[in-house]
């Protein structure tokens, strides 16, 4: 049990008489990846929020690196390294790669009043940290605007890790991506786990999750449908009990039913 | 999607550096078409005013101090509206600081240097609070500020008639001489250079021998030293980078730690204060305060900043971009005096160029945003 980076013990959450989530368990350990699978709807971002600090568990404990703890905001979760990646990524696509990498958290030169941000230092640890992922930022002071969706994610990704972060949140980083950016942003995934760092992957997107999850955790209508290691899952399964497996089949059933009376 | 080839034969970011020309990277400044307008400007008025007396030392100094003047309230409105945000209530503050200084300094015998604090403590209060109600209640600050511009206008003329009878307020002229701080916003500067130049012929002389411009106006001091200022805020510290996060995106700047907030708040604080140095520089020249001094300044202001780059939306532009439109606005306004257009037409220029810059940095910015 003792290397678990996080525990999130039976987490319930309730808005009003509405069960947002009821006995959720997950525990994510170092160099894992925890793919949190669900459909729309069923508490995929209650739940993120929960585990970042937004909201407070009704029910349930966290635990963080055996420690029991309450997040009371988003920065007392950051401050524990667990760190967040919206979808909306919390980059502004009219400033230079850098001054998004730092925004926030400049570094400094100098002393007392006459302290300025150090353009230089920042430039320099922007460009080798988006080199080390194998995106090539010409010129860190170039708009994030001029970058692709993929390599957004991994800048965005990476800032986090290079801010301390021990375990990643990274909610659909692949939804609006196209194949090929996905691939480099699930690779990056990849990597940085095996770097040692915890990672839950959110999506609902089974075909990204099964390639680099380690372990899995279904969702639907705001309850676990279990944990399950990947030698005990197979992709189908995977995809049939993902909520809509079987609206799926049925879907199925009724195309065929509309194609025949159209041939008819 | 060539600019993330993986064939990358040469690992070194100069190499790759230099394919995008110095051209490029100016093109892509926000201050270019400021600074272009200018030169313009002042290429125009070179063909068709250049004999008259216009770039004489004079005629010079004229010009820079309109533009000094509208430059101190426009940099400051460039760095709010970078910061996302607009403060229509510039232009009534300038009325209301110089009440401020006036009304202390004659009517209840205060040394006018407390005076002038008192302004500045009162810009202080309104830009604070522009600022929390904008960020309290998340209202546009289009409409809290156009709130403030009446309420100060209206508070301003009303406070003045009831204490002194009328709406200005003259005789500070014979405060300023011993007062320890009203030099700062009212001395020449740099007099015995133009003694000097004055003694050797080459500027236009009195007839008591003195030059007919005596200095460098304080104004003209501020602007550049505000311009410089707030460029150096922007470029080189962390607030001037919350200030872009800020405008750039108000949720994502703060999922990432910017206090956005206090950073628009002490940007109205910013802009307020910028109007009360312009007020100051006005009624210690002029010796009076006039309740409807600053009339429409704020509009002229964020005709300036937005000629200078700035984006409506936020998140981009520049100071020194703020600071060209300035000259080009205070070049163009007294130039025209130079000129056989009838002045009437000044207003159709101005109209005409905020277009042209609006539809301009437009451009600019989707150059900056999309791949190119």
């Amino acid at each position: 049990m003792s290397d678990n980076l996080v525990e999130f013990n039976n987490i319930s959450k309730f808005f009003g008489s509405v069960i947002a989530l009821k006995d959720v368990t997950m525990h994510i350990k170092k160099g894992q990846i925890m793919c949190l699978l669900g459909d729309n709807g069923a508490g995929k971002s209650t739940l993120i929020k929960t585990l970042s600090g937004v909201h407070k568990p009704d029910e349930g404990e966290i635990i963080v690196e055996g420690k029991k703890t309450v997040f009371d905001s988003p920065r007392d979760a950051l401050d524990m390294g667990i760190a967040t990646v919206y979808q909306d990524l919390a980059l502004v696509s009219l400033m230079s790669v850098t001054r998004n990498f730092f925004m926030g958290r400049e570094p400094m030169k100098g002393f007392g009043p006459f302290k300025t941000f150090d353009v230089k230092k920042a430039n320099s640890i922007a460009s080798e940290r988006m080199g080390q992922i194998g995106i090539d930022v010409r010129d860190p002071s170039q708009a994030v605007g001029t970058m692709s969706g993929g390599e957004r994610q991994c800048l965005a990704i990476s800032r986090a890790i290079y801010f301390g972060a021990k375990v990643l949140i990274l909610d659909e980083p692949t939804s609006a991506l196209g194949v090929h950016q996905a691939s480099v942003v699930l690779k990056y995934i990849v990597k940085a786990a095996s770097s040692g760092l915890g990672v839950i992957l959110i999506t609902h997107n089974v075909h990204h999750a099964y390639p680099v999850g380690n372990s899995f955790t279904i969702l639907n209508r705001g309850k676990s449908m279990g944990t399950f290691n990947k030698k005990d899952l197979s992709r189908e399964k995977l995809l049939g009990m993902m909520a809509g497996g079987e609206e799926l089949d049925k879907l199925e059933v009724e195309l065929k039913e509309i194609d025949r009376i159209v041939k008819n | 999607m060539s600019t993330k080839s993986k064939s990358i034969q040469n690992k070194s970011s100069d190499e790759r550096l230099r394919k995008v020309s110095k051209l490029k990277v100016l093109l892509n400044r926000p201050e270019l078409g400021a600074l272009g307008g200018s030169i313009l400007v002042f290429i125009f008025f070179g063909i068709i005013a250049g004999d008259t007396g216009m770039f004489s030392a004079y005629g010079t100094i004229n010009f820079l101090e309109v533009s000094a003047n509208l430059g101190i309230i426009a940099v400051a409105a460039a760095l709010l509206m970078i910061g996302g945000e607009f403060d229509l209530s510039v232009g009534s503050m300038i009325g209301f600081a110089g009440i401020c200084i006036a009304i202390p300094a004659i009517y209840w015998g205060w040394p006018l240097w407390m005076s002038i604090l008192f302004a500045f403590s009162m810009a202080v209060l309104v830009g604070y609070a522009n600022g929390i109600l904008v960020v309290r209640t998340g209202l546009p600050s289009f409409i809290v500020t156009l709130a403030m511009l009446f309420i100060l206008r209206g508070a301003t003329l009303a406070i003045t008639r009831l204490i002194t009878g009328r709406t200005q307020v003259p005789g500070l002229r014979v405060l300023v001489e011993d007062d320890p701080i009203a030099w700062i916003f009212s001395a020449d500067a740099f007099k015995f250079v133009f003694t000097w130049l004055g003694s050797l012929g080459l500027i236009e002389l009195r007839q008591d021998g003195s030059p007919l411009a005596t200095g460098i106006p304080a104004s003209v001091i501020w602007w550049i030293a505000m311009t410089l200022f707030a460029t150096w805020l922007l470029m080189k510290t962390r607030y001037g980078n919350w200030i872009f996060a800020s405008g750039g995106d108000k949720l994502g700047a703060r999922n990432v730690g910017v206090p956005v907030g206090r950073v628009k708040i002490s940007l109205f604080i910013g802009t307020a204060v910028a109007a009360t140095i312009y007020a100051c520089v006005q009624v210690l020249d002029a010796g009076s305060a006039d309740t409807m001094r600053g009339f429409l300044k704020e509009l002229e202001a964020i005709v300036a900043a937005v000629v200078g780059g700035c984006l409506l939306t936020g998140g981009y532009g520049s100071a020194i971009g703020a600071a060209f439109g300035a000259l080009i606005f205070g070049t163009v306004s007294m130039g025209i005096y130079y000129t056989d257009v009838d002045t009437d037409w000044f207003k159709v220029f101005l109209g005409v160029m905020m277009l042209i810059a609006v539809i301009f940095n437009n451009y600019i910015r989707r150059r900056v945003t999309e791949n190119k």
